[in-house]
């Protein structure tokens, strides 16, 4: 059995399933209990499983994140949500001192299966540091898997991967695509194993790794170069990144673009390129191209569009990578 | 040593009650009536534009907003009492406290039409730049005290604004304990509307009021009917006094406990039906600033229905003028976000920002505009 579901309420339903199956799991957060969350993606958890699970708490990510790395490292599995991941950095101290790395200064002790979830990136007209995308600040920290789903049905799968994963998960919801389309979701839970990218639109003459909400305006992008073979690569986890799914696409094409909505300098597109050359060097046939945000501030609502990359930037991008 | 503020935390500072009386013993701030008058006007003001600001986004013309009405009382008479000199530092709901403080209004509906021109403080008004992450604001009123100190200047005060919630975050701790560790001129003034977007106060603290957390870091901390302007506005103006000129014996931080309510929704994007009932609003309604203080001025001959009715007509003619001169702003320029992000532009970004126009060149902004 499933059901039409939109990615907001796929979490939701990845969400209640991991704690069915299991009574450690909780969830904690601001406005996750009665209000079921800002984005409604903790709906109904209150009423169903009580608010010894389902836990308002104080305004306070350090608080958040700090108490759920103790619950974490003391049988617990706690899901903490923080409300948007720009306001992630009070309790950034906690996500790198200690969630990231408990299990190696314990030397395996204690370890920590807990998963972080924030929604993020830009999109919906919200107001000062409500879009940005910083998924490179994690993917950066050892010990942290990252995860980021474009599609309702990897969000449930991969939430359950990462909630049922022994390690700390940081899981990235692009809130612009959490009501954007609906798609059929088992009822069961299931899983979509962390570290694994789906190829969405396979092509011969361009690569293009994407992610979260870059995903579908890539799509549309390559759907358009009518006189390009696009091949789609949707990465779903930044860590670890799936480089066998990327070395192998890049053999084939001998050409890449990556889109990120992330700013330029120090993104993900700067990893994959490097371990393109690293691992395919002699298949390229043309510089890699980096189709991202600007080195600027997430700029307010009225220039975000002008931010974002959209299908016409990213098609010059992939132009741009074949003609060469 | 005044009595405003030495007093315990719980014991919540009154001038006026419900009905707009004064409360036994109580004594009238020391404003003319036309300051007072001025008062009424100012919130007045602040209500109309919420009002209208709440239904501008109903219609798509604004984004995403967070009303103040419930709020006008603490927020108009707090700023009321600063100097010209002093400052304020505030959260993103101040726009009653900025607009007294020479905020125009249209750049209030600027920032939350989500264009950056409205953070841009005129450069003669001493308003910081609004602040969206929670209580992350505080430390920043103790270190501009901190370096008016160090300055040696001994007359400004730096009114600090935030929520019930953001006593919560550890920015509060230490954005407090560094004004007791410095003595700052501070006062950090507690807008306590009783939520947290869904998270009621009792379960933002286990402590029967805010104001008692000021003890924690050496200095005093007071409650005050946040909905009674005249009991804020002196309660806020013994505070400047004291973070200027402190008794030998006092420090000069206070903390403020604003005991208010928020009447609508967190922000234009939240739905308070889901967490709190209807009955609740409507008790809180009673204690509304405005007819509080309207019925105090029309019993005590300072105003008048004639009054009354022009101040009307003239707050209505202010919001719209305001509301038109923000929609008429040319939107703005795209390129726009690629200044003063450093004083001089790398070359990097240099070469960005000619990528941009090139692309906006060759495909049109309307290309790169989500439909
Ligand atoms: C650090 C941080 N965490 C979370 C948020 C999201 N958020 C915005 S307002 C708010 C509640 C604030 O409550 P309070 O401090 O009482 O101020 P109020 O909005 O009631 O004026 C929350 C959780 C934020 N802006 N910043
Ligand atoms: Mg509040």
């Amino acid at each position: 059995m499933s059901e039409n579901l939109t990615l907001v309420q796929a979490v939701r339903d990845g969400l209640h399933d991991g704690m069915a199956e299991d009574d450690d799991v909780l969830v904690m957060g601001e406005d996750v209990g009665q209000n079921g969350g800002v984005f409604r993606a903790t709906e109904g958890l209150y009423e169903e499983f009580g608010d010894d699970r389902v836990i308002d708490t104080p305004l306070a990510e350090s608080g958040i994140i700090g108490s759920a790395v103790g619950m974490a490292a003391y049988g617990l599995k706690p899901v903490p949500e923080i409300q948007f991941s720009g306001f992630m950095y009070p309790g950034f101290d906690q996500v790198v001192s200690h969630m990231s790395r408990l299990r190696t200064r314990s030397r395996g002790r204690f370890t920590l299966p807990m998963v972080l979830r924030a929604p993020m990136g830009g999109g919906i007209r919200a107001p000062e540091h409500h879009s940005e995308s910083k998924e490179a600040f994690y993917a950066h920290e050892a010990g942290l898997k990252v995860a980021m789903p474009s599609t309702p049905y990897d969000a449930k799968g991969m939430l359950i991967a990462s909630i049922r994963d022994p390690d700390p998960v940081v899981f990235l919801e692009p809130k612009k695509i959490y009501r954007a389309f609906r798609e059929d979701v088992p009822d069961d839970p299931y899983e979509v194993e962390l570290g694994d990218a789906a190829v969405r639109t396979e092509g011969e003459d361009v690569s293009v790794f994407t992610w979260g909400a870059m995903t579908q305006p890539t799509v549309e992008a390559a759907e358009n170069l009518d006189r390009i073979d696009v091949e789609v690569v949707d990465l779903r986890s930044l860590s670890p990144i799936d480089f066998d799914t990327i070395i192998e696409s890049f053999k084939k094409t001998g050409r890449a673009a990556i889109v990120h909505e992330a700013p330029n300098t120090g993104g993900l597109g700067a990893e994959i390129t490097a371990t393109i050359q690293e691992e395919a060097l002699l298949y390229q046939e043309a510089p890699v191209e980096r189709i991202t945000g600007f080195d600027v501030p997430f700029p307010l609502a009225a220039l975000e569009d002008y931010y974002l990359p959209e299908p016409a930037r990213i098609a010059a991008g992939i132009e741009e990578a074949f003609d060469f | 040593m005044t009595e405003t503020i030495h007093r315990a935390p719980d014991d919540t500072y009154r001038v006026l009650d419900e009905n707009g009386e004064l409360v036994d013993g109580a004594e009238v701030p020391d404003l003319t009536d036309d300051e007072l008058v001025e008062m009424y006007r100012y919130m007045k003001l602040a209500r109309r534009f919420d009002e209208r600001a709440v239904s501008l986004q109903r219609q798509g013309r604004i984004g995403t907003y967070p009303p103040l009405s419930g709020q006008e009382g603490a927020q108009i008479a707090s700023a009321m009492a600063l100097a010209d000199d002093d400052w304020i530092v505030p959260s993103y709901r101040e726009h009653g406290a900025s607009l007294v403080r020479g905020l125009p209004l249209k750049d209030t509906l600027l920032y939350w039409m989500g264009d950056e021109r409205g953070n841009a403080i005129p450069a003669e008004e001493n308003i910081f730049t609004v602040a969206v992450p929670i209580a992350s604001q505080i430390p920043h009123a103790t270190g501009m005290g901190w370096a008016s100190q160090l300055k040696d200047e001994s007359d400004t005060a730096f009114m600090c604004y935030f929520g019930d919630g953001a006593t919560s975050e550890g920015d509060f701790h230490e954005g407090l304990n560094f004004a007791g560790v410095y003595d700052t001129p501070n006062v950090f003034f507690c807008n306590n509307n009783q939520w947290a977007i869904s998270v009621p106060r009792e379960q933002q603290t286990a402590t029967d009021t805010l104001a008692q957390k000021a003890a924690a870091y050496g200095f005093e901390g007071v409650q005050v009917d946040g909905m009674d302007p005249l009991a804020v506005y002196q309660v806020a103006h013994d505070a400047i006094e004291k973070a200027k000129d402190p008794d030998e014996d006092e420090m000069r931080p206070t903390l403020i406990e604003a005991v208010q309510y928020r009447f609508g929704a967190h922000t234009t994007a939240d739905d308070p039906s889901v967490y709190r009932e209807e009955s609740e609003v409507e008790a809180w309604k009673d204690k509304d600033p405005i007819p509080r203080l309207e019925t105090f001025l029309v019993e005590t001959d300072r105003l008048d229905d004639a009054a009354i009715e022009s101040i009307e007509a003239d707050i209505e003619d202010a919001v719209a003028d305001a509301i038109e001169a923000a929609e008429e702003t040319p939107r703005p320029d795209p390129a726009s976000m690629f200044e003063n992000v450093y004083a001089e532009m790398p070359q990097r970004l240099e070469q960005q920002l000619e990528y941009f126009q090139s692309i906006r060149d060759e495909y049109g902004d309307e290309a790169l505009l989500e439909d």
